[in-house]
């Protein structure tokens, strides 16, 4: 409702920006202006050695076309980045903060901006590339995880949970949950999820419990102690079922997404998951799957969000950040950002609104041997409110996380 | 000159130096842990953060792993090191070995933990290499091998890096004058030779292996980047789940966090205490041995056990470097090869160039800690024989102090005091976390050296009217530049191998090869890991051989300042 409600503000805001279009480019040059010169100190996630020269390809095209430095630091846990900012609001800091930009969504952009953490809100759909943003088809650019984003993200890049499978080893994958079960039973040891709170592992934790809560729309709204022991209860029966089947029997778990995929091309695991429907064909044009790896989904849908960068309330370099932001929006960027060897993550525009030459940039591309096809990606499950997420870790690490069993 | 009373420059700098970041760090550590940080709103004493802090889950398991794989890694590191001296003292296998030690002291704890991890998991090197001819094997078996809930892989680690350092420090007592006329005493007697070397020669130099064991158990139950790779997480050791509370979003969170740190002191003196107890009963029994009188010439048993460990640990580390030689150069390697199927030189520079930035500043941290270090050493201990100051204990023990303390104990204070000062997440306030660290190295390092330097050189050129500042650099200076030049490698090595004090000083802004590997170590991609590991060994390894060829270049027309043997 929210969604649906939001998504169609933002529409109605840029069906009338055509005609603002002219007081904005002014706007824009001043942006530019004062961007010029600023150094951009852009917190993001950086386990990922192809995304992280991602994120150095862009911040040379900004550097170069706009005198605008980008520096990535890399950070473990994108909740450390909303601990340091929350800390330099508690000693008064608002301004000349630490943090210019930052790769961010759901809990910790619920929490940024729950304590009042972000820039101004609407600076997001101020971007000249937000008008190629496809808001109609992918609702979850303008609502992160059940929250509205009012315009203090801006959206990067899609994100839905995929199943990776080595065709070599495993010819038919499960197709639901159920399956995945019987099958981790049959071959005990060949499946692990990421731990918790790690964000992938707690992503497979949610598609559990999505899939499995007696009433899933309780989900949508903010975490509710008097359901939440009959939310839980399914998925911790299913979780008490799969775990003595699981890699290590559950003793040990991989460590992030990264760990898992190593594990699946080690011939440990025979499926790993990925929140990037191109990183299995990624991972092969780089040499660290097997090329028989294939992706599948499973029946009934999976998860799937938006990732987007937010800019901190007391960034002294904000025109920066927000040069950046807008190119990682551009075609260009969003091409590049698709390519499988590059990093395989899908795009937030709106392709067949493009004009002709950068919609012609998307149809060049090959999305490599292992990635579905659009229309095979199944149905997209919405996130749960991010207050369920935190409830969600917590009774994990008590259950299973803390050497007690 | 001023009265011998007077405390000179170099020892008050030194003090402050050590002093005021430790106690500081340690008030900032332990006021939070009681519910008070006025900067963050947090204005009463509580016992609140202690009562959060034992309701976390699993905190007890926490603790004794802590304590448990700290303390076994150290006594079983002395052990490996004691038995191997005592059995081979002045035998040529004795000389080979330890030729291979000092490199292995000079890998940063997370390579070598890395390098291991590519080794002994079960898709690693070990299990590749025997299948799947003998095991049948055509996929890795899934055994609990990494991350072990025990932690056995992690003291595995910690055993192959102590067991250098303690090697390397036995070795320099053992070099002190006199010890060997203790062996000669010994044999003379009718004892065998470990014997001789349990009975005679250990009671002698034991007191200047003793602070530094009390070191390595501080840091092994406190570690934090060795367990990261190695170690258990369901759960953690205590130190590495400081390290995420302190992170948490929730800022009452640092408070718990502070407690969890305090806690962690707590253990690490238990250890430590525990080590004493143990180090008593000990005595008593040698002691015992000692009045029974029984000369024990058979040992063959006992030589073995001290040859086999210390073997072990040489192949395992060897093993550990090719292993990340090859995985630098790998693109892909499927189970079960033994060897890698592919090789790629384009990701090996990508990611060189990548790791650019981390190099730089890796490189200026170190060096700089390095020459100030080194700088302040020699200044100190040239200002200490000047005024005929020599060796004294108490120095000795405060410039020990802060490798006796748990890093993190006094890092998390530290961290906050730097934020509130503004200066959080700089190089300069990084370089000053590092020299806290690296500084009592280098005057282990260098103290030894100097005052074995024959006084007279300088009565000599005082009657020859040079100054003190002739003397020090026309003189002491070159006739130390052999150890000069190799204190200056090990504060680069030690300096390249801190993870905490950078990732925690530097606010994550500072990123280093190390904070990077760590980062790096259980990724996706094998070939960055190792070689970010390649890159934190070849560091110190560049300073450990500029400090062997410099000096043989400066002295090549002296043949006494010549390297003997």
């Amino acid at each position: 409702m929210i969604q649906t409600i939001a998504a169609r503000l933002v529409l109605l805001v840029s069906l009338i920006l055509p005609e603002v279009a002219a007081a904005q480019d002014n706007d824009w040059q001043a942006v530019l202006e004062k961007a010029k010169g600023q150094t951009v100190y852009f917190h993001a996630w950086g386990g990922e050695p192809r995304i992280n020269a991602y994120i150095q390809w862009a911040a040379r095209q900004v550097e170069r076309e706009f005198g605008v430095r980008v520096v990535h630091v890399k950070v473990n846990d994108t909740a450390n980045v909303v601990s340091q900012v929350l800390a330099e609001k508690s000693v008064g800091k608002s301004s000349g903060g630490a943090i210019d930009l930052v790769w961010i969504n759901g809990e910790n952009f619920a929490s940024m901006k729950d304590n009042a953490l972000l820039a101004e809100a609407g600076w997001a759909n101020s971007l000249p590339n937000w008008k190629y943003v496809d808001v109609e088809n992918k609702p979850t650019v303008v609502v992160d995880f059940t929250v509205p984003t009012e315009g203090q993200e801006s959206p990067w890049g899609m994100a839905k949970l995929v199943f990776m499978h080595d065709s070599a080893r495993l010819n038919t994958p499960p197709s639901s949950l159920g399956e995945l079960l019987a099958f981790a039973k049959d071959n005990p040891g060949r499946f692990a999820y990421p731990q918790p709170p790690n964000f992938y592992g707690t992503t497979f934790l949610k598609q559990v419990l999505i899939t499995t809560a007696p009433d899933a729309s309780a989900l949508a709204s903010p975490y509710d102690m008097t359901v939440a022991a009959e939310t839980f209860g399914p998925l911790f029966a299913y979780l008490d079922d799969l775990h003595p089947h699981l890699w290590r029997q559950g003793k040990a778990f991989p460590k992030d997404a990264a760990h898992m995929r190593r594990l699946l091309a080690d011939g440990e695991l025979d499926i790993a998951f990925s929140f990037n429907p191109g990183d299995a064909s990624g991972a092969i044009a780089n040499g660290e799957l097997p090329a028989t790896v294939r992706t599948f989904v499973l029946d009934g849908g999976t998860i799937g969000n938006t990732h987007f960068v937010a800019i901190p309330f007391n960034s002294s370099n904000q025109e920066g950040a927000k040069v950046y932001a807008n190119f990682l929006l551009s075609p260009l960027a969003q091409t590049r950002k698709q390519e499988p060897e590059i990093w395989g993550d899908p795009t937030v525009l709106d392709v067949d609104a493009l004009p002709a030459n950068e919609k012609a940039l998307f149809e060049a591309l090959d999305l490599g041997p292992a990635t579905l096809k659009p229309e095979d990606l199944g149905p997209v499950l919405t996130e749960p409110h991010p207050s369920w997420v935190v409830a969600l870790e917590e009774a994990w690490v008590a259950r299973y996380g803390s050497g007690s069993e | 000159m001023r009265a011998n009373g007077n405390p000179d420059v170099p020892s008050v700098l030194t003090v402050l130096l050590l002093a005021v970041p430790v106690l500081a760090g340690l008030a900032g550590t332990a006021l939070p842990a009681f519910g008070y940080l006025p900067v963050l709103g947090f204005e009463t004493l509580s016992l609140e953060p202690f009562h959060q802090l034992f309701a976390e889950p699993g905190l007890t398991r926490s603790v004794s792993l802590s304590l448990g794989t700290g303390l076994t890694a150290s006594i079983v590191s002395l052990v490996i090191v004691l038995l191997f001296t005592a059995g081979w003292y002045g035998t040529r296998t004795f000389r080979r070995l330890s030729r291979f030690l000092s490199p292995i002291l000079s890998i940063p704890h997370a390579a070598a933990a890395i390098g291991l991890a590519f080794l002994i998991a079960p898709s690693g090197f070990l299990v590749r290499f025997i299948s799947p001819w003998a095991t049948g094997w055509t996929r890795p078996p899934d055994v609990l091998i990494l991350n072990d809930p025990y932690g056995l892989a992690m003291t595995l680690g910690l055993v192959a890096k102590e067991v250098p350092f303690l090697f390397l420090i036995t070795m320099a007592a053992l070099n002190r004058p006199h010890i060997q006329n203790y062996f000669k005493a010994g044999t003379s007697l009718g004892y065998g030779r470990m014997a001789t070397f349990f009975l005679v020669v250990l009671p002698q130099i034991y007191p200047l292996i003793r602070l530094p064991m009390l070191a390595v158990i501080a840091y092994a139950t406190s570690v934090v980047d060795v367990a990261e790779i190695l170690g258990p997480t369901t759960p953690r050791p205590l130190a590495p789940r400081l390290i995420i509370w302190m992170n948490d979003p929730d800022l009452a969170m640092r408070l718990m966090a502070s407690a969890g740190a305090l806690l962690q002191l707590f253990v690490s003196a238990a250890a430590i205490f525990a080590f004493l107890v143990l180090e008593r009963i000990a005595e008593t029994c040698l002691r015992q041995q000692f009045v029974m009188g029984r000369r024990h010439q058979r040992e063959k048993v006992g030589q073995l056990a001290g040859l086999i460990p210390m073997l072990s640990i040489i192949v395992l580390m060897a093993l550990a470097i090719a292993l990340l030689v090859l995985w630098s150069g790998a693109k892909s390697w499927w189970f079960p090869a033994t060897l890698p199927q592919n090789f790629s030189l384009t990701q090996v520079i990508k990611a060189v160039l990548m790791a650019g930035p981390a190099l730089t500043s890796t490189l200026l941290i170190a060096s700089a800690a390095a020459v100030i270090a080194t700088g302040m050493t020699l200044w100190l201990l040239e200002a200490r024989s000047y005024r005929n100051k020599r060796d004294s204990r108490r120095l000795k023990t405060l410039i020990f102090l802060p490798l006796l303390l748990p890093q993190v104990g006094f890092l998390f204070g530290l961290q906050m005091f730097f934020l509130v000062a503004g200066i959080g997440g700089t190089i300069g306030a990084v370089l000053l976390a590092h020299l806290v660290f690296v500084f009592p190295y280098a005057f282990l390092s260098l103290s030894d050296p100097w005052n074995r330097l024959d006084p007279r050189f300088a009565k000599a050129a005082t009657s020859l009217g040079a100054s003190r500042v002739q003397i020090f650099w026309q003189i002491q200076l070159p006739l130390l530049l052999r150890p000069v030049l190799v204190t200056f490698a090990i504060a680069v090595a030690i300096s390249v191998g801190q993870y905490l004090p950078t990732l925690m000083i530097g606010a994550g802004r500072i990123e280093t090869i190390t904070t990077e590997s760590v980062a790096l170590a259980s990724g996706g991609n094998r070939q960055i890991a190792a070689l970010y590991g390649l890159l934190q060994l070849l560091i110190p390894l560049a300073a450990f051989t500029l400090a062997a060829v410099v000096p043989s270049v400066v002295h090549s027309n002296r043949s006494a300042m010549q390297l003997k043997g």
